[in-house]
């Protein structure tokens, strides 16, 4: 069974970050990633950009528009995810709290609809 | 080679400065895809200028001994910081094999448009359009724009620098749009000029000169694009603009009082200025494709060519109002059509139109609706209701001068009011 974990944090707060604790907190999830290929969790996953840098894409009848947002009002922004292969959603729990933003920000585990083989 | 003295070099230098800056800009940022590199580099190039040409003269073709300059300096400094971080080392290995380009005309002035439409670009918030707008293609400092719109400088400064990086981290390309995005992307450049001539034109009042300023650059930023791009938009913004700072001497007194359209001294109008304006208009007009912004300059122009408000052709306004309204239907324009039809048809036909609009609930907070209601039933002699209007106006009203006139009107019609 697959599952996305979507990383929501302050990306305020890690913009300002001393270095040292941002490198710290690099070093953590290296070893995070390490060991999920390891335990086999691991599919894909990624950094984003920060929310400044999206653009919010719509399409009403026919007609495309394009806005920059979404607007980081919220406390918590989407900074990246991990897909993973988990045995079960508590097993996606085991790995979704060890990924170290789960600390000071939280994370949303989504279950994949899986295509019917 | 010549020998130039150490102050000659430094004018000429000033000068391509100020004639050419923005163009080295914009071809260095294509050169080396990243707007703070460039801009790095363009300062190199012009700091490198004061130094060689005192000792070898000066080049044959200032402009391209600039971007070529500055596009080594940029490689230098990519180096320089290459042996410390690996991030930049992918866009040294790709400048270092691109070939010196050559800097045909046609390519920098493509590339003038083609800094205009990014930063124009409608996935940027409007205000970081317009922020980094005048600074990158305008060449205000940081200060100068803050200044302009009352921005405390930080908020301005983080403003751009996070337009750049959405540039520069979403991959927003540095090209000019394909005819099919074309139109949308137009309207989204003309609109931020639109915006900066609106906030040097309506903040007309006291020691706000920088706002002023504002307009000119609007101005500059018109011609700069009817140059490089003479759609038939284009040009009506221009006109639009041209229009309507004719007649920034007449629109205040020198303590800064408003006068109404009406009551301006005509013959203070900038006529350069209008004949520019109108020759535009005519222009736009004959393209058959033209939108709004060459209707309201085309309503503008009526406006230029009458020698006093009655002898304006008030029907050819309402019929420029009828299909602007076709073209563009907002309640402030049917506000703008009725105060017309008011002029042609008479008060009482323009006030059933207003208090229409009114009714309807649509402009019910704006205070130029209720203002322009005043005004009706003042001429018609409906005091007590030409007073509850000018005070519902006048809650609604920020603007200092705008608030000074609505409040003596107030006066005039309480003094006659039969209470």
């Amino acid at each position: 069974m697959k599952y996305l974990c979507l990383i929501y944090d302050n990306e305020k707060e890690f913009e300002t970050m001393p270095r040292d604790r941002v490198e710290k907190m690099m070093g953590e999830y290296r070893a995070f990633g390490d060991g999920i290929k390891k335990s086999g969790h691991y599919v894909g996953g990624a950094q984003l950009h920060p929310t400044h840098t999206a653009t919010i894409v719509r399409s009403r009848n026919g007609k495309v528009s394009t806005t920059d947002g979404p607007f980081a009002e919220t406390k918590e922004q989407l900074g990246g995810y991990y897909l993973i292969e988990a045995k079960d959603l508590n097993d996606a729990i085991q790995v979704a709290a060890r990924i170290p933003s789960a600390k000071s920000g939280s994370i949303e585990v989504r279950p994949l609809v899986e295509a019917n083989a | 080679m010549q020998d130039e003295t150490a102050a000659h070099v430094r004018d000429t230098v000033d000068a391509i400065y100020r004639s050419d800056s923005r163009r080295v800009l914009a071809t260095l940022i294509r050169l080396l895809g990243d707007f703070d590199l460039a801009e790095e580099a363009l300062h190199d190039a012009f700091a490198t200028a004061v130094e060689l040409w005192t000792e070898k003269g000066i080049p044959v073709s200032p402009r391209a001994w600039l971007i070529s300059t500055g596009r080594f300096k940029a490689i230098d400094r990519l180096r320089k910081s290459a042996r410390f971080e690996t991030a930049d080392v992918s866009a040294l290995e790709r400048l270092e094999v691109t070939e010196t380009p050559d800097l045909e005309e046609d390519d920098v002035e493509d590339d003038r448009l083609r800094l205009i439409f990014t930063c124009c670009h409608p996935t940027l918030s409007p205000d970081a359009q317009i922020a980094l707008t005048l600074r990158e293609v305008c060449g205000l400092t940081t200060e100068e724009v803050a200044h302009a719109f009352l921005t405390p400088p930080p908020t301005l400064a983080q403003r751009i620098v996070r337009a750049k990086s959405k540039i520069r981290d979403a991959r927003i390309p540095y090209e000019i749009p394909s005819r099919s995005d074309l139109p949308a992307r137009l309207d989204s450049v003309l609109h931020v000029i639109y915006l900066v001539f609106n906030e040097g034109y309506l903040a007309s009042s006291g020691a706000s000169l920088t706002r002023a300023d504002l307009s000119g650059e609007a101005i500059r930023l018109g011609r700069l694009l009817v140059e490089l791009m003479p759609e038939p938009e284009a040009m009506g913004l221009l006109a639009l603009m041209l229009l309507h700072e004719s007649r920034r001497s007449s629109r205040a007194t020198p303590a800064g009082e408003m006068i109404l359209l009406e009551d301006q001294d005509r013959s203070q109008w900038d006529r350069a200025q209008i004949e520019e304006g109108v020759d535009l208009v005519e222009r736009a007009l004959a393209s058959h494709r033209f939108g709004p912004y060459t209707l309201q300059a085309a309503i503008a122009a009526v406006h230029a060519e009458a020698s006093n408000a009655r002898a304006t052709d008030w029907p050819q306004i309402v019929g420029l109002y009828d299909v602007l309204l076709r073209t563009d239907p907002s309640p402030v324009i049917e506000l703008n059509r009725a105060a017309a039809i008011a002029m042609r048809d008479g008060p009482e036909s323009g006030l059933a139109l207003i208090d229409a609009i009114l009714v309807r609930g649509d402009l019910t907070d704006y205070h130029l609706a209720h203002a322009a209601r005043g005004d009706l039933c003042r001429r018609i002699g409906r005091t007590v209701e030409a007073i509850a209007a000018y005070e519902r106006a006048l809650e609604l009203a920020t603007q200092e001068p705008e608030r000074r006139f609505i409040g003596r009107r107030l006066d005039e019609l309480r003094l006659t009011s039969p209470r």
